[in-house]
């Protein structure tokens, strides 16, 4: 006797499933879709926060407005340099991590262990950390840059015109970390065996078993976690509006920020939809690069 | 040249493993030292003593208790619903391939791109208009709505995992759907309520963004919230209740991270990350 693999269900019994995630489905239309497609929409006018909806069609005008503030394109530069130099870092170090924890050596288990503490924390908590860490007077690595004698020993790293954004991204990476470290342990322990014993015979040294057999299995993982990680990070807001609120004199003045100050802090909900759906539309460019370019890869492969 | 490229790799693991801990070492180092210690301008990587203080004055800090149960409160509320809300349309998802899912599936990932700071607008008048900002319920229902997406995702990844061939056996041995769901796939299904659980809470418990726009009063406030608004007053200037306070707001996110610390390896990412 053959099945079909869904003819097991009778009609009855799917409608009913159907019918118990039916509310659910509804309730991401209603909440999700309807008000994105309704925040897309609200660029277009000139709604300002108040008691009662008063707006009127301005056409592009936000837009353009957007474009030009000088401000808003200097920070969507510092989110692109940010999220950018996020992703990278924190794939390559999650990289070094994941080959290290496979290892099974002593520190393997601590090293798992560790790349996943930031996942326990919130933004607020990981900003607060690193304030005190990074303390000029009291903090280590300031302390540690002392008994070195290194320069910027007495500077406050997070408050200089030149050291705030790498330390910042150097925050984000340690916060990126476990999600890739994570990824990349499930798929290197999913390479199979005999694909690295037959490099070790074919006489590979650890080097080119790793670029030639380890790197070229991941590239699927590797790139979506590359993708997510800039979408994530250039939406994130909590660490940044904690750790610097944006300065010292806007260096890390991240794009969430500032669609954040317009809407809340001047109250122009028309403007800042604009700006999010510019940020949105950059994003949707990258995530639909990348969909081009995976489809395109697996018909090749 | 191996030993050489073993010290190499050691030395490297080390530093790593000092980047992972140290930052946390650092914080309980500094919520147990003494005033006196706190106001030396040397870097002690040590506190002379065990000096809980810091945690009394933490407490006695009007608000962090409250912020503490707030936090709870609506943590557990939303995570319950959400893990209810999610049941039958992960099963729904990871069995049917439609158009109904095929669309679903694509907006999940979309909605990844569009900033909270744009989704926040439509939702803060939506809540405005029925009288939901400023209240528990409203930010509980924000999250419901913000997290069930992901959740679904992951817990659709557990159901794929068992073989469909389970359910048609159960099927051709004369068990009807509910006896199926019940009696096979509940059972099954164990570790992912877990994890999914546990993913939930976490990100509702760390959540900051939403509980900062729609809350303003500060009887109201989540730990999260609470503590950003410590650090903008005086948390500067107390660094040692500070620290003590952040220490004990991530205590119960901790204590979920351990219970699936084994769990948490292999496959709980690579659902959602191939999507």
């Amino acid at each position: 006797m053959k099945f079909k693999t869904k003819g097991i269900f009778q009609s009855r019994d799917s409608f009913l499933i159907g019918l118990a995630a039916f509310p659910l489905i509804l309730g991401v239309v209603l909440v999700s879709a309807i008000p994105t497609v309704f925040a897309i929409g609200s660029a277009f006018t000139d709604l300002i926060l108040g008691i009662n909806f008063d707006w009127r069609f301005i056409g592009f005008d936000n837009f353009s407005r957007g474009l030009r503030n000088e401000l808003f394109l200097e920070s969507f530069k510092i989110g692109a340099i940010w999220s950018l130099s996020v992703s990278i870092i924190s794939l390559v170090l999650g990289f070094l991590t994941a080959l290290l924890v496979i290892q099974s050596e002593w520190y393997s288990i601590l090293l798992k262990f560790g790349a996943m503490l930031p996942w326990a924390m919130s933004p607020v908590a990981v900003a607060i950390l690193w304030q005190i860490l990074l303390d000029p007077a009291s903090g280590p690595v300031n302390g540690a840059l002392r008994l070195l004698d290194l320069p910027g020993k007495n500077l406050s790293l997070l408050g200089d015109f030149n050291t705030a954004l790498p330390v910042v991204i150097l925050i984000g990476a340690w916060v990126s970390l476990p999600v890739v470290v994570i990824s990349l342990i499930a798929s290197l322990k999913n390479i199979r065996q005999e694909l690295v014993e037959a490099a070790q015979i074919d006489g590979a040294n650890n080097w080119q078993q790793i670029r030639n057999v380890k790197i070229p299995h991941l590239r699927p993982v590797i790139t979506s976690l590359f993708v997510l990680n800039i979408i994530w990070n250039f939406n994130s807001f909590g660490l940044v509006y904690v750790l610097t609120s944006g300065g010292p004199g806007g260096r890390t003045y991240m794009p969430a920020l500032f669609v954040y100050h317009e809407s809340f802090k001047y109250g122009n909900l028309g403007y800042a939809a604009a700006l999010g759906s510019i940020i949105t539309l950059a994003l949707v460019i990258v995530l639909g690069a990348y969909v081009y370019l995976r489809n395109r890869n697996e018909v090749v492969a | 040249m191996k030993l050489a490229w073993k010290i190499a790799r050691s030395i490297f693991a080390i530093s790593l493993i000092i980047f992972f801990f140290g930052p946390l070492y650092w914080l309980v180092n500094t919520s147990l030292k003494s005033p006196i210690e706190l106001l030396s301008d040397n870097v002690q990587l040590f506190p002379k003593g065990f000096f809980f203080g810091n945690y009394r004055d933490a407490l006695d800090k009007s608000g962090i208790i409250l912020a503490f149960f707030n936090s709870l409160i609506i943590t557990s509320v939303s995570t319950i619903l959400i893990v209810m809300l999610i049941t039958a349309p992960a099963y729904y998802f990871a069995r049917r391939k439609n158009q109904l899912t095929r669309s679903m599936s694509t907006w999940i990932l979309v909605s990844q791109v569009f900033p909270v700071s744009l989704i926040i607008i439509p939702m803060f008048l939506t809540l405005q208009k029925f009288n939901l900002i400023n209240t528990t319920w409203g930010l509980i229902l924000v999250y419901v709505v913000t997290n069930t997406p992901f959740s679904l995702w992951l817990l659709r990844s557990f159901i794929i995992a068992i073989p469909f061939e389970i359910e048609e056996a159960a099927s051709i041995d004369g068990a009807n759907l509910w006896k199926i769901l019940y009696r096979i796939i509940a059972p099954l299904l164990m570790p992912g309520f877990v994890v999914v659980t546990i993913f939930t809470f976490v990100n509702v418990w760390n959540e900051f963004f939403f509980a900062l726009v729609l809350l303003s009063d500060p009887e109201k406030s989540t730990l999260p919230l609470k503590l950003a608004q410590f650090v903008g007053a005086e948390g500067r200037a107390l660094i040692g209740t500070l620290s003590a306070a952040t220490v004990m707001s991530m205590i119960p996110a901790f204590l979920m991270y351990l219970l699936i610390q084994r769990k948490f390896s292999e496959n709980l990412f690579t659902g959602a990350v191939k999507g």
